[in-house]
């Protein structure tokens, strides 16, 4: 029988605000543990939750950006369970009434067809502590530090019909929220996490199959992963006469398999009530077009402004707007250089160096004004295509200074300067012609392959430095009198 | 309505709350009896009324996003009664 794979994702984003959602704790990643959780975070008897004005903002910031309606009147609601790393025995979460409703987001496919994806709605909520289960003398250690932090909790319709796809999707909510700058996009600190309900239906059938929710996927391969084996699972279970099980799973990437963490059946009982500690949040038109005119120019817009403004390939103006670092580094770059080859150099070799070093744009040891200063040098024909990725080299290993001028100083020091003089070019060619008269005569018979022969022996003798176009044209014209 | 036993432990076990089963029916009643409570409002009407979220009509004010708490962790694990390196520690949960 043929299958098909319905996968709805849960993004849990940690908003990038200072303090936590109900107290004046910090959000800082790292510190020593209880050190930023106070009687609030804490739940100390007759403490009262004090909204965040910063994470409403940033959360209807994300509903404008998808064209989600912003719930005029969203409410918090308890959802209710024990825990020792949720010491208020609920979290303040929101249920009936999210601030942001139903919008939707393009995802490009492999074959570079988009396909939209409805986000069923975004709710704002406050995250758990952190249990450790080493060992404290039997006992469990509590980290009360991530309690209350704000996250903005994102639920896809069920749209997505593979891995891929899913994966797609969950690049798209990660760029956006780095571009709207309400999310690090930090995976591996937790701050932007991703669980997934996944299906499989006979293909053409329209209800949908029982679904697992496989917890905390926290990379875009273990997704795709997870994804995969869990849906090979279900069809084998279902092939051999068994059911699939609501439940949660979680994905074991060493072992690459996902296994049943608990029956939620019984735990599963919430019981959502209104939140009286909390009035309905008031959304008005008037703070909406304040947001509004906050909100950046979003990553779809400015890909097609590249493609227009700067003449990009769409495969280039893709990769330079995948981030906003990468953008605004290309931006810079380009104000003042020459923009193909900008997007040439950053998309070519600052890429790989920064793959291999593993070293995101802004850590980069050749910044944009660096980049631009080289780019000119090209553009001037100071040096060649093939010069300038030794002087990117050695501006990489920090040679040249930190600003514009760094190109320049490595040009001097190194003495890279391409040879434009046609006299000192003229000599270099006579000479070759001179040492290699078996070549030469080849040539006049004929054999034109030997003329590479030539521009290698030139290029070589100048070190790399004489012009190539300068090059060709004088030994032509040389070779064949 | 009347609540049944089954319903009784579970919402007890909802609430981690230890009852003893001779008490049963006892909290059976009683709280059949504030259901029944509530249950009376059904009988008003209330088409064309909005949910309210809260009984009081305001809306919720808003903090600025700052950081005002300091470190008062030792403070505050005054009152625990175990600790360990800066955690808080419980009965060994796994799962």
């Amino acid at each position: 029988m043929e299958w098909e794979t319905v996968i709805g994702l849960e993004i849990h984003a940690q908003l990038s605000t200072k303090s936590k959602l109900f107290s004046g704790s910090s959000i800082e990643y790292g510190q020593e543990p209880n050190t930023q959780a106070n009687v609030v975070d804490l739940a100390m008897p007759g403490v009262l939750p004090v909204l965040n004005a910063e994470a409403v903002r940033m959360a209807a910031m994300f509903g404008l950006a998808i064209g989600a309606p912003i719930g005029r009147g969203n409410v918090f609601a308890r959802k209710n369970y024990f825990y020792p790393d949720l010491p208020q025995g609920y979290q303040i979460s929101q249920f009936d009434k999210p601030i942001v409703e139903l919008g939707h987001i393009d995802i490009t496919l492999e074959d570079g067809e988009t396909k939209r994806v409805g986000v069923t709605r975004a709710h704002l909520e406050q995250d758990a502590g952190k249990s450790l289960h080493e060992d404290f003398a039997g006992m469990t250690g509590i980290d009360l530090n991530r309690s209350g932090t704000p996250l903005l909790e994102i639920v896809s319709e069920p749209d997505m019909r593979s891995a891929k796809e899913a994966v797609a999707y969950m690049k798209k909510i990660h760029e956006l929220v780095q571009y709207l700058g309400i999310n690090d996009g930090n995976l591996q600190e937790g701050s932007f996490r991703c669980d997934a309900n996944v299906s499989v239906r006979p293909k053409g059938q329209e209800e949908f199959g029982t679904r697992a929710e496989l917890k905390n996927i926290n990379s875009f391969k273990f997704v795709e992963r997870a994804i995969n084996i869990e849906v090979e699972r279900q069809i084998d279970l279902i092939e051999d006469g068994g059911s699939v099980v609501q439940e949660t799973r979680l994905y074991d990437p060493d072992k690459n398999e996902t296994r049943s963490m608990r029956s939620k059946e019984e735990a599963n009982d919430y019981r959502y009530f209104p939140d009286p500690d909390l009035l309905p949040i008031e959304i008005t038109d008037e703070f909406l077009e304040e947001v509004r005119k906050t909100l950046p120019e979003l990553p779809g817009v400015k890909f097609k402004r590249f493609v227009e403004e700067y003449d990009l390939s769409e495969y280039d103006a893709g990769v330079l707007t995948a981030n906003i670092a990468t953008a605004d580094y290309f931006e810079s770059v380009a104000k003042s250089a020459d923009a193909k080859l900008a997007a040439n150099w950053i998309t070519g070799e600052l890429s790989s160096h920064l793959n291999k070093e593993d070293l995101s744009i802004n850590d980069s040891p050749v910044n944009a004004a660096m980049l631009t200063g080289l780019i000119k040098r090209i553009e001037d024909k100071t040096i060649s295509g093939k010069i300038a990725k030794q002087v990117f080299e050695a501006m990489w290993n920090a040679e040249g200074g930190t600003d514009e001028s760094a190109a320049d100083k490595v040009i001097d020091a190194k003495g890279l300067k391409q040879i434009t003089d046609s006299g000192a070019i003229e000599s270099i060619i006579d000479e070759i012609i001179a040492n290699n008269p078996a070549q030469v005569e080849q040539f006049q018979s004929g054999k034109d392959k030997v003329f590479g022969f030539f521009v290698g022996q030139v290029m070589k003798a100048s070190q790399g430095k004489a012009n190539p176009a300068q090059v060709n044209q004088m030994l032509k014209d040389k070779l064949s009198t | 309505m009347s609540l049944t036993p089954e319903e009784v432990k579970k919402i007890a076990f909802l609430a981690r709350l230890a009852i003893k089963e001779e008490s049963i029916e006892q909290y059976s009643e009683d709280l059949s009896g504030i259901l029944h409570l509530v249950d009376q409002m059904d009988a008003a009407n209330v088409e064309d009324i909005e949910p309210m979220a809260h009984p009081q009509d305001a809306m919720q004010r808003l903090r600025k996003d700052e950081v005002t708490e300091i470190n008062q962790r030792e403070k505050l694990m005054e009152n625990a009664p175990a600790t360990e390196n800066g955690l808080f520690l419980v009965p060994k949960v796994l799962d």
